[in-house]
């Protein structure tokens, strides 16, 4: 089993247009009319942003929240590469799929939501217009950058499929790009670990900088360091729910072993997120703020009961066997995730006296239209390619050396 | 004669007509008069509605006071006190200003209770010991907190001057020797006007006894039971210094270029930021800049329940509005809305989200079951 070759996925196959897809195929098609009337009347006649609330929704959602539920590969690739747990290979394609659907949303909502995004393609290419200082830009290019070190982690599922189907050319490139991926996929996994460090910390900077705007509950140095360690939770909760959900609908082994001795890894994270952001609060004396039953105290205590509530739910390998039980704790750290970026973005965010901004029924149903379009991207992309592995539901973790030896990604 | 108005009064003291119609238009000026006369457009008219009121009786009670309210108050000049107390109102018991002294006082207060019984407005200055039945104050032999309850039983309006009545003020910080109260926690079964201030600026409570004489009603009130006419705002919304803040242009100590400058007394404990008061619009006793912000000294938020003797005088607080503008939005254009289909919509999605999380939660628990059992 390895990373290039990955053995035991398999295709799901199975017809492409099922019902589920259509309907959400049709929530997209939505969307995608919606997006052109959004390039065709502007961002101030379908969108509630103004000059006070700049970001809206799909910042707030698809971006900043999109990309951290999209960090579930990058909490894969951690486990596996960096703690050297081979075991939880078989999660590592489905996990990397999430992501590259994921971070493409999020890459493509930013598009809307620029004034000209025809001029985006610049931002990579005219570095001598660069400004170092500036961290949208570590973010645009970071972003850009990880997109497609997903897709080349994600390819060798591509090629594998290229290499098994009839047509000459295509059985020709893929067993000539095979052994090249194979021995540059170190390098590649060792960016797709360091990229996403990079952007989903500043995504927490970027709010930092706005200085006194920001709510003092949330207006902490230690904001992009809350902002990493939380999306490696919120991935998690990503993957837990991609595995499951997927077991369900395609009948395939929800990896429950798997994902339970997963959680034993992510408890810690989960709990050293809300000793930080505790401590951080009393520190700071902020803790009447966050008693305060204003809607910024209460939505504080909200979020913090949300990772509190999972790491209760999470508490012990024997809680987190019950598959019910770990579902309803990856909801509550996405929940609690979202909220916290919500809370930072949009609530803590005060831009001055009389600006408001509530998402509109545009933006709203692009956006939904977009997850829509991406969960049918993922249950496409599954049935055709060699995504999902194949397995009974009591999979047991392999624990001998010789299972993660054999991850070696160069191996 | 108690059923005058105060016309007839004037008329009957020899006031002219100019000089009451200017002393109308002078209380549309200086006193914070927006409820009672807003929709008054010309002196004329404010005159025909004071001067067809009838004189409200007005009964002055000290309790654990400086006196200071009453004090600033005697300092105002437009209109002046005698003004105010001769022709405006019937001041009937006001230990400090009355004539008569022992018993004779007493006997005001009682003629005045008994002849308009119902009727009368009871202004308290000071706070109210509780503490051993109230025997740390005691007025003609009697505890002053039984003296309020048997003046607000028949009292029409019951008025707190000063932060002290309103909700025990200087008396009551910590560790509160006597239990000390404002007016509110002794007389529940009335509506009480809080008019805090350390002192209170005697133009509110101008306008709100006036506000009574003429319309028989009381100014909206706030939370604390405040008069919104006077406390809607937080003063550093109308600061002279304001523009200093938002510059960040403070003092850094008393006396340094800052300080001299007349730059923002933030860093020095400016409680402005969170004190809702008038003072930086209405200064006192018609003297410019005679307010604690405009000779240099921060506020120390006296109108604040939760500030002024309760917060060290040099800490520096938090501002409610914790955004100095990075753009402004327009003032013709709402950007608030919220568009119920919007909002609907989102909340049907979350709503949806987490409803079919938990279902599909409680059919893995079911799972979980079966392979368990």
């Amino acid at each position: 089993m390895n990373y290039a070759t990955g053995s035991r996925a398999r295709a799901v196959g199975g017809p492409i247009f099922t019902k589920t897809v259509v309907a959400l195929l049709l929530i997209a098609a939505l969307a995608v009319v919606l997006i052109a009337v959004r390039f065709a009347l502007g961002l101030g006649a379908t969108t509630a942003m103004n000059d006070g609330y700049a970001w809206g929704l799909w910042i707030a959602f698809d971006v900043v929240t999109g990309t951290a539920f999209g960090c579930g590969g990058f909490a894969i690739a951690l486990l596996v590469y960096i703690a050297n747990r081979g075991q939880y290979h078989p999660l590592v394609r489905p996990a990397l799929l999430t992501s590259a659907l994921g971070y493409s949303i999020a890459g493509f909502s930013v598009l809307l939501d620029l004034g000209r995004p025809w001029l985006a393609w610049k931002i990579p290419f005219m570095f001598w217009h660069w400004n170092p200082h500036s961290v949208l830009l570590e973010v645009a290019l970071c972003i850009m950058a990880y997109m497609l070190v997903l897709w080349v982690e994600l390819s060798p599922a591509f090629l594998e499929k290229a290499r098994d189907s009839g047509s000459a050319t295509l059985r020709n490139f893929a067993e000539r790009t095979l052994p090249i991926l194979r021995k540059s996929m170190l390098w590649v996994i060792a960016l797709g670990m360091l990229l996403p460090t990079m952007h989903q910390s500043s995504l927490g900077s970027l709010l930092l900088l706005s200085g006194p705007r920001l709510h003092p509950l949330w207006n902490t140095p230690l904001l992009p360091l809350l902002f990493l360690i939380s999306c490696i939770a919120m991935g998690f909760g990503a993957v837990v729910l991609e595995s499951t959900l997927s077991s369900r609908y395609f009948g395939r082994s929800a990896h429950r072993d798997m994902l339970a001795s997963l959680g034993g890894w992510i408890l810690p994270i989960v709990s050293l997120f809300l000793l930080i952001r505790v401590v951080d609060l009393v520190v700071r004396d902020q803790l009447g703020a966050l008693l305060a039953l204003d809607r910024y105290g209460t939505m504080a205590a909200v979020e913090i009961a949300l990772f509190a509530a999972s790491i209760v739910m999470m508490r012990s390998q024997s809680q987190r066997l019950r598959l019910g039980n770990l579902f309803r704790a990856s909801m509550c750290l996405m929940a609690a995730g979202t909220l916290y970026r919500f809370n930072v973005y949009l609530l803590a965010f005060q831009p001055g006296e009389h600006w408001g901004y509530f998402p509109s029924l545009t933006e709203l149903l692009i956006t939904v239209g977009l997850v829509a379009g991406e969960v049918a991207a993922f249950i496409v992309l599954v049935r055709l390619f060699p995504i999902l592995e194949a397995g009974s539901s009591t999979t047991k973790i392999d624990p001998s050396p010789a299972g993660i030896g054999s991850t070696s990604p160069t191996a | 004669m108690h059923n005058e108005t105060i016309g007839e009064h004037l008329v009957r003291c020899g006031v002219s007509r100019r000089r009451f119609l200017r002393f109308c238009l002078e209380l549309a000026v200086v006193a914070p008069a927006g409820v009672a006369w807003a929709d008054k457009t010309r002196g004329a008219e404010m005159a025909r509605q004071i001067a067809g009121a009838r004189r409200p009786s007005v009964i002055w009670l000290h309790m654990q006071d400086c006196t200071g309210c009453s004090e600033t108050l005697l300092r105002t000049s437009a209109p002046d006190l005698a003004e105010l107390i001769l022709h405006l109102i019937s001041l009937d018991y006001h230990e400090t200003l009355m004539v008569g002294s022992g018993h004779q006082a007493e006997a005001s207060l009682h003629q005045a209770m008994s002849e308009n019984a119902g009727e009368y407005v009871l202004v308290v200055e000071g706070s109210i010991p509780r503490k051993d039945g109230g025997v740390y104050l005691k007025i003609a032999g009697e505890n002053g907190i039984d003296l309020l309850e048997r003046v607000a039983a028949n009292a029409a309006a019951v008025i707190s001057i000063g932060s002290c009545a309103s909700w025990g003020g200087i008396p009551s910080a910590a560790h509160n020797p006597t239990d000390a109260v404002g007016v509110s926690s002794v007389v529940r079964d009335k509506a009480v006007v809080n008019i805090p201030g350390c002192p209170a600026n005697p133009y509110i409570l101008l306008a709100t006894v006036l506000q009574y004489a003429t319309a028989g009603t009381l100014p909206l009130l706030d939370d604390l039971g405040r008069p919104l006419f006077a406390y809607d705002r937080v003063l550093h919304d109308h600061c002279p210094r304001r523009a200093h803040f938002d510059k960040g242009e403070f003092a850094g100590a008393f006396g340094d270029e800052g300080h001299r400058k007349g730059w923002c007394l933030y860093h020095l404990g400016c409680k402005g930021p969170v004190t809702h008061a008038p003072c930086s619009t209405r200064h006192f006793n018609e003297v410019v800049d005679c307010w604690p912000i405009g000779i240099g000294a921060p506020c120390y938020g006296c109108t604040e329940k939760e500030i002024a003797f309760r917060v060290p005088m040099f800490d520096t607080v938090k501002p409610e509005s914790f955004a100095p503008a990075a753009s402004f939005a327009p003032i013709y254009h709402e950007t608030k809305t919220v568009s119920p289909v919007a909002a609907g919509v989102a909340g049907a999605v979350i709503g949806g989200l987490a409803g079919a999380g938990l279902a599909t939660a409680r059919s893995l628990d079911k799972k979980d079951e079966e392979e368990e059992s």
